[in-house]
């Protein structure tokens, strides 16, 4: 494919909660519970930022390493499980944030975790076909999880930008396959404010039977084997699933630990694998090759076979911070701090 | 805060846009249709102009007692921040603690949520600045 990644960029937002602190409010043994889950501590967004500023953030970070004129961006998609409007695009805020509008296509994407490899898809399409120059897909999430719901522990808040266009590719898509099945494992009907979930059954019948079969499907498209990646990145509910997938496909630890960003800052839904393999990219050499998959509840995987480019060597990564830069700028608070930040106190007018 | 006004301002908000005079060369922010030194040897001439984004803290003041769209965040800080153009504006200063907070910090332009028209209405977002990322 001509079409691949020219840029990216990341954002995480800086406050942290700890399994510790939630388990402490709901009487369960929270370090027990964050081990079990392999989640250290979770992101949560400030009250002033959601998906929309987390969005602007990581697209203004990929501009800011690339100078392309932002009016050649033709399509703006942005994928998330939290939008702030149920009615009035995400998109349309980017695009006017970045001075990319008036001249293009912009709409919001829905698919649970997947929103935003999903909208990876599309722009690489429409500027594969030529129809656009460049095109700008985001996964970017605020999750909820119920107060005293098991994903409390690791739904968080986070996101990243992909730059795609056709010259000075950063790394090159060899190929797309997608594996996708009516499986209601997770959910959350229009106008509830929490998401309800199959609690066991969102492992086997749905992450790891999407997750694996994409990801082996693609390989078999490829020809590949693990040991041909050097990195794999794969989508991150909590820090168990992505390691046992991982060591089912025979990917080692090393492989994968580099795009693992979910022990450090939870799930971040749509934002995970965007962040993920930003963090890989972040990392990666000329030639090296990653395997990206995604997983959306409902359900669906996304895979991606990507291959670093000689380009990299004069891309300038350094004119936006690193995502390890923003996993590690953290600050803790309590569980009282992270209801009001998060909105879960019933006030007055409410 | 008024839809349409703000509708209005949305370059100014999201980006930094402001002005230069063409005649004497100064910068302003919001954006200006005539140079109020140069008058009418400006007309025609005022440029429009994005913003770095950077600035330093000119003064600041910790607010204690808030607007009440602004009760989650106290107290915070507002400050009138120089941009490295020249211009100054007032702007709250976030992912930052009162402690932390000094005259002549250096700060960059972060965009972020600045109010909302109750539960059924628009939110408007904007700028707010933080630490400088080294």
């Amino acid at each position: 494919m001509e079409a691949g990644i020219i840029s990216y960029g990341a954002y995480i937002p800086r406050y942290r909660i700890k399994p510790e602190e939630i388990g402490r409010v709901w009487g369960e043994d929270g370090a027990a519970r964050g081990k079990g889950l392999g989640v250290m501590a979770k992101s949560v967004p400030a009250p002033d930022e959601d998906v929309i500023t987390i969005a602007v953030e990581a697209a203004r970070n990929a501009l800011k390493r690339v100078d392309i004129d932002p009016k050649d961006i033709g399509a703006i998609y942005t994928g998330s499980e939290s939008h702030p409007y149920a009615v009035k695009p995400t998109s349309t805020v980017v695009a006017e944030a970045i001075m990319a509008s008036p001249d293009l296509t912009a709409a919001d994407y829905e698919f649970a975790c997947k929103a935003g490899t999903a909208a990876l898809q599309n722009v690489l399409g429409l500027v594969e076909s030529g129809i656009i120059k460049y095109g700008m897909a985001i996964g970017s999430d605020t999750s909820q999880g119920a107060p005293g719901d098991p994903l409390e522990y690791t739904a968080s808040a986070g996101g990243a930008a992909f730059l795609v266009g056709k010259d000075g590719v950063i790394a090159e898509i060899n190929g797309m396959y997608s594996y996708t099945t009516d499986t209601p494992d997770f959910w959350r009907r229009e106008g509830q404010p929490y998401p309800s979930h199959g609690g066991r059954f969102t492992g086997e019948p749905a992450y790891f039977r999407h997750v694996l079969t994409a990801a082996k499907g693609m390989m078999e498209r490829m020809g590949t084997e693990a040991k041909d990646y050097d990195y794999v990145v794969l989508h991150q509910p909590n820090g168990k699933f992505p390691r046992r997938a991982a060591k089912k496909l025979g990917f080692s630890p090393e492989q994968l630990e580099t795009g693992l960003l979910t022990p450090r800052i939870g799930n971040t839904y749509s934002g995970a694998v965007p962040l993920g393999l930003s963090a890989v990219l972040d990392a990666a050499e000329p030639g090296n090759r990653i395997l990206a998959v995604s997983f959306g509840s409902g359900a669906g995987s996304d895979a991606f076979d990507i291959t670093v480019t000689d380009e990299m060597k004069k891309f300038r990564k350094e004119r936006a911070p690193l995502v390890m830069d923003m996993v590690n700028d953290e600050v803790f608070i309590d569980y009282a701090t992270y209801v009001k930040y998060r909105k879960k106190i019933r006030r007055k007018g409410d | 805060m008024n839809m349409p006004r703000f509708w209005r301002e949305i370059q100014g908000r999201y980006n930094l846009i402001g002005s230069r005079c063409g005649n004497c060369g100064e910068y302003f922010f919001p954006k200006r249709d005539i140079c109020p030194k140069c008058h009418r040897k400006s007309v025609g001439k005022m440029e429009t102009v994005k913003f770095s984004g950077r600035g330093r803290i000119i003064s600041y003041s910790i607010v204690h007692d808030p607007h009440p769209e602004y009760k989650d965040m106290r107290p915070y800080i507002m400050a009138i921040i120089e941009l490295e153009e020249g211009p100054r504006l007032t702007a709250q200063v976030v992912d930052c603690s009162p402690e932390e907070v000094k005259t002549g910090m250096e700060v960059e332009a972060t965009f972020r949520k600045l109010a909302e028209d109750g539960k059924e209405g628009v939110i408007f977002y904007g700028y707010k600045f933080r630490p400088l990322r080294k």
